[in-house]
């Protein structure tokens, strides 16, 4: 069983339907411990969807998923997440440690409140992603790349052995998109699976060790080497793709 | 009856922070028509509940009330979740639905009951001291201060219990679900003391002047801060504070209690979304005006900049042809040059305008940019 052991993430036979209409086709992935994870494919390949389906955010027609071999209601714990920036209201009336503060929410469960040492392990977490100096800032007084240095901020201080990200360089500068991808690479050096839903073809290769190619069905999973080519890329895109593959 | 007008304030004050408090977090979750379907659609709950206990004051009124709020927020969010009607149109749907039975259970029970339309509907604070809670034959004071401060209590309680997890589904409600909430349970209690304080404050207010004291306080608080801690406490300050002036301005005046407190509560509104500092309207106003002179002032510099030590640079600096260089109003010319000059971007030689240092470098900041 130790092939079995060995998978930080094990989806099985999943689809999703909104009414009729399915936005995942018996998805089967199997993502190993401590890889960097591209999942990617074009506008309404079910993308989002397959990670909220990891997450329980959304209820499958069918199929599983298992975290470490156990379902994901007993795992939520060590799997983190970030959503897509837009998913939230930042003009909502609050700072940046709060919002940091609220993934050690988690971890306090219902009630009570956090203390000093979750305050230690945000300002911590802040540092991480170089916005230290930003604790008191208000959330909507932010740029869309601090904006989502927060939301990564907050998901580190979960401590989560797997990292699902919707979209993390979307609408980043270049100089922010640099820090994340080190980040995310150091979060896999340290052991960490750390899945991101990808929009840019062009850096696949520079950025991530796996790749999932996904459009409703899963065209292919592997090793960037193996996985990413023109090929399976053409299946994906359906042939429309103006892409050329950096050497 | 010498302390009546004490006990109609302190009725008020109850209210207002009770319906506050709840506000916020509709306000915040952007759910205040939600709030003004509830208050509707709890009459028939009231109304059966009345049939019961003949009485207005019963604690299974606002029970029942409760109840039947939930049952409207559910019933909203069913339609919803059919994906053929959309929020507000199932909310549109919704609350007359319910209503209009409370209305038809009224009038068809008209003759036997001594509940009026017009009383659910708009209230009347000023009879609200009339119905008095009697303890072993002791009068102890007005029900509806006791029913009113009862649920600010709770509310009080529930906020402060359920502070870091309201604040999380408010605010992100997926990360509470991964996280291992379940903001159901927090969404359906909240909305259960939004019905609760609603019927309680019917006494008050009736059932549409509700939404101003639930909605409006809350509304204005958001303008004035961008804590969440802050926002709770200036929604009751704000709140006890528009009571009490709408209480004596109707006082004075002998008119409704509850449209008035309505009334100052949109005034003390309109007069915050107006004055306050760098997000009110005046102080945009204001912005765009300075951005207006500002602009036309870096064009000017700009212009000066790049004809400056040319052979034509004579003629285009001369002020009483800039207007026709740069395509102005000659008035609109002459006060941004009048402006430049108070800021020192340029200075004035007979009829020429010539740039100052600090004119130059705005100038070169603004073309590298």
């Amino acid at each position: 069983m130790q092939a079995l052991n060995s998978k930080a993430i094990e989806v099985t036979d999943l689809t999703v339907a909104y009414q009729e209409t399915p936005v995942l086709w018996d998805i089967d992935l199997d993502v190993p411990p401590g890889v960097l994870l591209a999942i990617v494919g074009p506008n309404g390949a079910g993308k989002t969807t397959l990670i909220k389906a990891i997450l329980g955010l959304v209820r499958p027609a069918a199929g599983n998923v298992l975290i470490y071999n156990k379902p994901y209601v007993t795992q939520r714990r060590i799997v983190g997440y970030v959503p897509q920036r837009g998913s939230v209201d930042w003009d909502f009336p609050t700072n940046v440690l709060d919002v940091v503060m609220m993934g050690r929410y988690g971890a306090l469960g219902w009630i009570k409140r956090p203390k000093k040492r979750d305050r230690e392990l945000a300002l911590h977490a802040l540092e991480k992603v170089g916005m230290e100096n930003y604790t008191t800032r208000q959330i909507s007084q932010l740029s869309g790349g601090q904006q989502q240095r927060i939301f990564l901020a907050r998901a580190l201080v979960q401590d989560a052995t797997i990292y699902l990200m919707d979209e993390p360089f979307q609408g980043v500068d270049a100089t922010t998109e640099r820090a994340i991808v080190s980040l995310l690479q150091e979060l896999r050096e340290n052991g960490k699976t750390v899945v991101v839903v990808h929009h840019d073809l062009q850096t696949v290769t520079d950025y991530f060790d796996w790749v999932t190619l996904l459009n409703i069905r899963r065209i292919a999973s592997g090793p960037v080497e193996d996985t990413f080519t023109t090929e399976n890329l053409r299946e994906t895109y359906g042939g429309r793709i103006a892409f050329i593959k950096n050497r | 009856m010498p302390n009546l007008n004490l006990d109609i304030i302190l009725i008020a004050v109850a209210t207002a922070s009770a319906c506050a408090l709840p506000g916020v977090f509709l306000v915040l979750r952007r759910m205040t028509l939600m709030s003004d379907a509830i208050s509707h659609a709890i009459l028939p709950g009231i109304v059966l509940a009345f049939f019961l206990t003949h009485s207005l004051s019963s604690p299974l009124l606002i029970l029942a009330a409760g109840a039947t709020g939930v049952l409207t927020v559910v019933f909203v969010e069913l339609l919803q979740k059919t994906k053929l009607v959309k929020e507000d149109a199932a909310i549109g749907l919704t609350f007359p639905a319910l209503f209009s039975i409370g209305v038809i259970l009224i009038s068809k029970h008209a003759s036997s009951v001594h509940l009026d339309i017009d009383a659910v509907l708009l209230g009347e604070l000023a009879y609200a001291p009339l119905n008095r809670l009697k303890v072993f034959g002791y009068d102890i004071g007005p029900t509806s201060l006791y029913v009113m401060s009862g649920l600010l209590i709770l509310n009080l309680i529930f906020i402060i219990i359920f502070y870091k997890e309201l604040k999380l589904i408010t605010f992100d409600t997926s990360l509470a679900t991964t996280l291992g909430f379940t903001p159901a349970i927090i969404h359906y209690g909240l909305m259960t003391l939004v019905s609760m304080t609603t019927v309680g404050a019917f006494d008050a207010v009736g059932s549409i002047l509700v939404v101003a004291l639930i909605a409006g306080p809350p509304a204005t608080a958001y303008l004035m801060t961008d804590s969440l801690p802050r926002m709770l406490i200036l929604s009751v300050v704000i709140g006890c504070v528009n009571a009490v002036i709408g209480y004596m301005i109707a006082y004075v005046l002998d008119v409704s209690i509850a449209g008035l407190i309505a009334t100052v509560t949109l005034l003390v509104f309109a007069f915050i979304f107006i004055l306050v500092p760098n997000r009110g309207l005046l102080a945009i106003a204001r912005r765009h005006i300075r951005q207006k002179w500002e602009f036309a002032q870096t064009m000017l510099v700009i212009h000066l900049f790049n004809h400056e030590g040319l052979p034509e640079a004579h003629t285009e600096s001369e002020i009483a042809h800039l207007h026709e260089h740069l395509q102005w109003e000659p008035t609109f010319a002459s006060q941004v040059v009048k402006y430049a000059l108070n800021n020192r971007y340029v200075s004035q030689k007979a009829a020429q305008l010539t740039l100052t240092d600090r004119g130059r470098t705005i100038a070169q900041k603004a073309l590298v940019q």
